[in-house]
């Protein structure tokens, strides 16, 4: 029976294994696709269906390939078409593409020649997140604190259950909020160009992120012995000092967890900021101009990209750059918790 | 005796301060439960016009976009992925909690290792899921199901996205939500139950499936609730794996793909051509769905509620 339990446990973890070598596979990309080009490599080399691809003879695809490489002559000054544009160097690092007058980072992988910078994508993510931080992390700890140590218990009983609720809503509904209600208003306030910016991605995933920061900072907050509290009081101070005084520096590293855990609810989540971000792939550090971020690019795009195509694989590779920094700061949330726990029950 | 005055507490330090904070975060509360107000207000109001039985039971005959739509062939796709979905995590979440807090050494090395890899699950990003579920179900699992059952046909069957690796990858999605809700409740019951059983004779197994699991059966029934309320809100892990834009028919079979309520929302609200007209349905869909994760919820929440009181008059 303990066999078999473990064979249960062994299928459970699995996926968690295997979503990381799955993913990680895609890490590689084909250097030199003008080079060693597999059959697959080449049919999408000379732009062929499967169908059209399949049973030609080497004869008629060398033609096509000396059509191909004649094309890339005439468009000759175009140099951008001899790039491989997967290379870590395109990928992280502005280029001075040949119509653009100066070097810039663009993620763009429709049109002749794809450009994968992913850049663009990561300052977009990381725009999103920090506005949705700024509004949610002040509100969720204000929140947290109030309920854990200010509130009576009668009405804390009422608030939980009501921001567990507001997990509960679906993030597409969330996006569909921001892109009906809030969309109008936050215009209405800033007078903006775009409607669809990372201010508004930003503020929609605040609310996503509200209920993560709250449960885990209350969570810290009400394991801090009640008997520091007990003790505070006794001293004659007030309540409010009693909790920002004695419990809330009890309890920083667990409000430390809430926002890492918050930051990797945020950088995830893709429905709302695919719905509300405006998606735009030109880099700009700009609260008010259109992002995109990287989860949006995934969702976006992955269903048009053909299935082992560079922009698939690329696509595959930033989906493994958003798991391995959700897991670290997964990682590091949870560990900061358990020794805050670990603590103060050893202190009681 | 002197009362010793700890220079952090400013003992001397006016009321004015406590009133004035708890004013603030208590209005920081306020603020996050108006929101919430908000939002459901909002749907409600926008979405009741168009809220009725033909919307509910209607379908998309009249193309996608233009009213006198209805939504059964979403409301149909997504309660068949959840339920699917339900029959694969529950078994594999319970018996791994089981193992988790009956059988397993507590402060092993493998046990530790299992629940940060619990624990990280909860932590990936839905659409690392949908990956997941594309780059493993349908690439690895479903392409080799295709060579092995029926080879040399061109078109795939298993190959691509279906309801069942939809299901799937939701189910692995919502593994630590059925996890950590079983063993909540399974450490809610008094040890003493476990020995009293074992010291009429029963074996551990008997113990665990004659008294513990079906005490314990209200917080499982938590966690399937829960785990049921998170899957049918998340389109980010099916964009891949098994929505579809559009079908004329429901899915019969488990390689087909199907329609569901929460991407349909997401290409109402994105791809209309004519958002005015849209909007109403749109509305009217986002009601069905808050309806169906919030009435999952509440009851979640309720049973849990009931659970910890029940257990806190036990100990």
């Amino acid at each position: 029976m303990v066999f078999l339990i473990f064979v249960f446990i062994g299928r459970e973890s699995l996926p968690v294994f295997l979503g990381k070598t799955d993913t990680a596979t895609a890490k590689f990309i084909p250097v030199d696709q003008m080079d060693h080009l597999t059959p697959e490599q080449l049919r999408q080399y000379l732009l062929l269906s499967p169908a059209e691809f399949k049973g030609k003879s080497r004869e008629f695809l060398r033609h096509k390939m000396e059509l191909r490489e004649e094309e890339a002559k005439e468009s000759g000054d175009n140099k951008d078409a001899a790039i491989n544009t997967t290379r870590w160097r395109y990928m992280l690092r502005p280029y001075q593409w040949s119509d653009y007058n100066r070097p810039e980072f663009i993620w763009q992988p429709r049109g002749e020649i794809q450009k994968f910078n992913i850049i663009p994508l990561v300052v977009g993510s990381l725009k999103v997140t920090t506005v949705a931080l700024l509004i949610s992390v002040p509100l969720s700890l204000a929140a947290a604190i109030f309920v854990s140590q200010l509130c009576p218990v009668r009405i804390r009983e009422l608030i939980k259950p009501g921001i567990e609720l507001l997990a509960g809503i679906p993030s597409v509904v969330l996006g569909f909020f921001a892109l009906n209600v809030m969309a109008g208003v936050l215009q209405g306030i800033f007078h903006y160009r775009s409607a669809l910016n990372a201010l508004l991605a930003g503020a929609a995933l605040g609310l996503a992120v509200v209920p993560v920061v709250f449960s885990i900072a209350e969570d810290a907050l009400t394991s801090v012995p009640r008997s520091y509290v007990q003790a505070a009081l006794a001293l004659g101070s007030s309540r409010w000092q009693a909790a920002w005084q004695v419990v809330v520096p009890a309890a920083v590293p667990g409000i430390f967890a809430a926002i890492v855990l918050g930051f990797g609810r945020a950088i995830g989540e893709t429905m709302i900021v695919l719905m509300a971000s405006g998606n735009a792939g030109v880099m700009s550090w700009s609260l008010l101009d259109s992002a995109r971020t990287i989860t949006a690019t995934i969702a976006a795009e992955l269903g048009e990209a053909v299935q082992g195509s560079p922009h698939y694989r690329v696509l595959f590779m930033i989906g493994v750059l958003l798991f391995v920094v959700t897991f670290l700061s997964n990682l590091a949330g949870e560990l900061v918790m358990q020794r805050l726990k670990g603590r103060l029950e050893g202190k009681r | 005796m002197n009362a010793v005055q700890h220079p952090d507490l400013r003992i001397g330090r006016p009321n004015w301060a406590s009133v004035f904070f708890t004013g603030l975060t208590g209005l920081a509360t306020f603020l996050i439960l108006a929101i919430l107000a908000l939002i459901l207000g909002n749907a409600l109001y926008h979405g009741w016009s168009n809220f009725n039985w033909r919307f509910l039971t209607g379908g998309t005959a009249k193309g996608m976009f233009s009213g006198g739509n209805g939504i059964w062939p979403m409301i149909y796709g997504t309660s068949a992925r959840v339920i699917l979905m339900t029959i694969f995590v529950m078994p594999v979440g319970v018996i791994t909690a089981i193992y988790l807090t009956e059988y397993a050494p507590s402060g092993s090395l493998l046990t530790r290792f299992i629940r940060s890899a619990v624990n990280n699950l909860a932590g990936v990003p839905s659409i690392v899921f949908g990956l997941f579920g594309l780059g493993f179900f349908i690439s690895f699992i479903g392409r080799n199901m295709d060579a092995a059952l029926n080879p040399g046909v061109e078109a795939p069957v298993w190959g691509k996205p279906a309801l069942i690796w939809a299901s799937l990858t939701l189910a692995v999605m919502t593994l630590p939500v059925v996890i950590v809700a079983t063993e909540e409740s399974l450490r809610a019951i008094p040890q003493g139950l476990r020995e009293a059983s074992l010291a009429l004779g029963a074996t551990k197994l008997e113990t665990v499936v004659k008294i513990v699991l079906p005490q314990a059966l209200p917080g499982i029934m938590t966690g399937a609730i829960l785990a049921i309320g998170r899957a049918a809100g998340e389109v980010a892990p099916i964009l891949f794996t098994g929505a579809a834009y559009y079908m004329a028919s429901l899915p019969h079979a488990l390689s087909d793909q199907f329609m569901d309520l929460g991407y349909h929302i997401f290409i109402l609200s994105t791809q209309s051509p004519n958002v005015t007209e849209t909007r109403p349905i749109a509305y009217a869909t986002v009601l069905a769905l808050l309806l169906l994760t919030f009435s999952l919820n509440l009851v979640a929440i309720l049973i849990r509620a009931r659970m910890r009181s029940k257990m806190r008059a036990m100990h």
